[in-house]
């Protein structure tokens, strides 16, 4: 093994021998692709034809106004094609993928963000497909699972353990030890085994250096507090990493789910609930039981619903460089309705968490200050389930009717 | 000490068979029923699967297995008490088998000694490389236990040695890519694979994945000290249920 990637005791490669090589051409593709100088041109360049690099950022005038407190901003991530920055680590290592020959990718996928963007990658560069999706997600997450399908991957639904994303991951894990030769596992977020922590926070850094720029020509300093959700944790160390150098709090929103009380949440760095441990090929905090077994989480968006969490955030919270906080699903819910209706925006379920700590804060803040917050997605892909949470009825009479109109 | 124990039973026996069983699966009354039956009918070496919720490793049969016993409320202390009752009831070999996760919240130390008492031989950890191992490696050498480490058909030849110089017991041939369960070819390449890890080490060399019936014993036959039966094993658990008398005619057609 080249190198085993670890953050002051988080990270490293717990994986069966099969894929140690796999690894290491991974790895080796990865630091050549990293030390050759246009490559980040290229990856850029992409971005700015194929998605909408550089996303902007938006002052959020009216909730300024409402808050009396910082100035706020939010950084436009829901703007990327198939709307989320998913896409920033997908078309990355389809780069990659190119390089390094391969002509098959597989990933997993909670909300159906990552799915939609890999197939979509897949689709642009000839790529043959596969998604694993727990089937729990594949419920809750159905237009993205029509859009995949649509772009020509295949939807394997996951039947395993808790059926949702720490599955898929497993199931994913499996069809590559299988087809390595052929196939690039595209994992989805700054989790996994080294370098896949690095490597997607790598690609993800792009939020944080155009934030940071864009932040400075627009309001002349830097923020003094920045939000973003995590669930594996890629947006956040994205954003974070524009910042990291500077004298600016840097925020994670994790999902409070029920109540951190309840055991229905997927809090690992602001609950009591995690420990350290080593699943997935990687060591962190796990929401685990005392012999070892994860335990089943519980989000109102999927993508936040998972066990584990970025090795590079579990080192930063003990380094205490990030502060960690929790957004419950009733709190969720209540900050996306007041972003939609004032400003306009439709967070996804996910990026609302950054947004219900930002608007806790916002008032103990002075209008000296701004705030930067992190809208990692847009809500559409959500239509099912906020329209569920408000108990919308007109929504309900349409899918009635659609519903009789099949039967028909 | 399991290396001259294997080498002991290799000169009696042309290959010698490995069996897997996942602990509390069907349940652990049936699961001692199984062993007994097994060690009755002449099977030289057992791997006790502590059940993992994330057995990365492992194929539908044995990822199912583990959930089954998860369900049915194996617990890593009932897991540890069994294993212990087996291995002072029965006189083969008994290694743990599992994922690192469990030795590492039992606490590596704890672990270690628990087996050096109950009397099991060592461990084989499928998501553990030996680079990551260097405290589990200390401590195991020090309870005098058998790390068992894992070749891979992708693994370089070098690789292949410095696995092996970590290694103790004997050392686990993957036969294949994927996971445990699926169908293994058993020709020329994986013939020349095997010589491959000859030349690495000259411990004893068990195979594994894939390895079901008869013809894939003969095939084996004088090229491995050990066939490992995982699979396979649980699948005809699940379809015979714990009878003795069955358990024997399946060794005996085995061998
Ligand atoms: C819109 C959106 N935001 C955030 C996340 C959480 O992932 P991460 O923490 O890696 O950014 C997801 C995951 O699916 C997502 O779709």
């Amino acid at each position: 093994m080249i190198n085993r990637g670890y953050y002051e005791g988080f990270g490293g490669a717990y994986i069966p021998e099969i894929l140690v090589a796999t690894f290491d051409e991974l790895v080796d593709a990865f630091q050549k692709a990293k030390n050759d100088p246009h490559f980040w041109q290229e990856y850029t360049s992409l971005m700015s034809s194929f998605s909408c690099r550089p996303t902007p950022v938006t002052f959020a005038e009216n909730l300024t106004r409402m808050f009396k407190g910082p100035r706020i901003y939010i950084k436009r991530e829901d703007l990327n094609h198939t709307g989320a920055h998913k896409a920033n680590n997908v078309m990355g290592q389809g780069l990659l993928v190119k390089r390094m020959g391969k002509k098959r990718v597989i990933a997993e996928t909670g909300a159906g963000q990552h799915g939609v963007a890999t197939a979509t990658m897949a689709a642009r560069f000839g790529f043959e497909c596969t998604i694993y999706m727990g089937e729990v997600d594949l419920e809750r997450q159905r237009p993205n699972v029509f859009w995949m399908e649509r772009l020509g991957a295949r939807v394997v639904p996951v039947l395993d353990g808790t059926r949702i994303l720490k599955d898929a991951i497993n199931e994913a894990f499996r069809d590559w030890v299988t087809h390595m030769d052929t196939t690039h596992y595209v994992l989805g977020t700054a989790c996994g085994p080294h370098p896949f922590p690095e490597m997607v926070s790598y690609f993800q850094s792009i939020i944080g250096k155009e934030a940071r720029k864009q932040i400075m020509d627009l309001d002349g300093r830097l923020p003094s507090r920045v939000y973003a959700c995590v669930g594996g944790g890629s947006n956040a160390l994205g954003i974070f990493s524009g910042f990291m150098d500077d004298p600016v709090a840097l925020v994670g929103v994790e999902a409070g789910g029920k109540g951190l009380d309840s055991g229905e949440h997927a809090s690992r760095l602001c609950s009591n609930d995690a420990r350290i441990g080593v699943a997935q090929g990687y060591k962190t905090y796990f929401l685990q039981n005392s012999d070892g077994q994860m335990k089943k989480t519980h989000s109102i968006a999927a993508g936040l619903d998972y066990v584990g969490v970025s090795p590079i955030l579990s080192h930063l919270k003990e380094a205490g460089r990030v502060r960690f906080e929790a957004a419950s699903d009733e709190e969720v819910l209540n900050a996306l309705s007041l972003t939609m209706q004032k400003e306009g925006l439709i967070p996804a379920l996910e990026s609302a968490h950054a947004f219900v700590q930002a608007f806790k804060e916002a008032p103990t803040l002075s209008s000296e200050d701004s705030i930067l917050i992190n809208q990692s997605g847009r809500g559409d892909k959500d239509i099912f389930t906020i329209a569920d949470a408000f108990t919308d009825p007109k929504w309900r009479e349409f899918i009635k009717k659609k519903a009789e109109g099949y039967h028909a | 000490m399991l290396e001259s124990h294997i080498r002991a039973e290799r000169g009696k026996k042309e290959i010698l068979l490995m069996t897997h069983i996942v602990l509390g699966y069907p349940s652990f009354e049936e699961g001692f029923q199984i062993i007994e039956a097994m060690v009755e009918a002449g099977v030289d070496l057992m791997e006790l699967q502590i059940p993992f919720s994330e057995p990365i490793a492992d194929g539908p049969v044995i990822l199912r297995a583990n959930q089954a016993a998860l369900a049915n409320g194996a617990t890593v202390e009932k897991c540890v008490d069994f294993a212990q009752r087996v291995a002072r009831t029965f006189d083969i070999p008994f290694l743990f088998m599992s994922y690192y996760n469990i030795l590492f919240q039992y606490g590596l130390d704890r672990f270690a000694a628990f087996m050096a008492r109950a009397g099991l031989k060592g461990a084989i950890v499928p998501d553990l490389p030996p680079e990551e191992g260097e405290d589990y490696l200390r401590i195991m050498a020090d309870h005098r236990l058998a790390p068992v480490f894992i070749f891979s058909p992708s693994t370089p030849d070098t690789r292949l040695r410095s696995i092996a110089a970590c290694s103790k017991g004997f050392v686990y041939c993957v036969a294949r890519k994927g996971v445990t369960g699926s169908d293994t070819r058993f020709t020329g390449e994986l013939e020349s694979y095997i010589e491959r890890c000859r030349r690495a080490t000259h411990l004893p060399l068990a195979l594994g994945f894939g390895v079901k019936d008869k013809r894939d014993v003969d095939f084996l036959r004088s090229k491995v000290d050990i066939a490992v039966i995982g699979t396979q094993t649980i699948r005809l658990v699940d379809k015979e249920g714990v009878g003795g008398r069955r358990m024997r005619r399946w060794r005996l057609g085995l061998i």
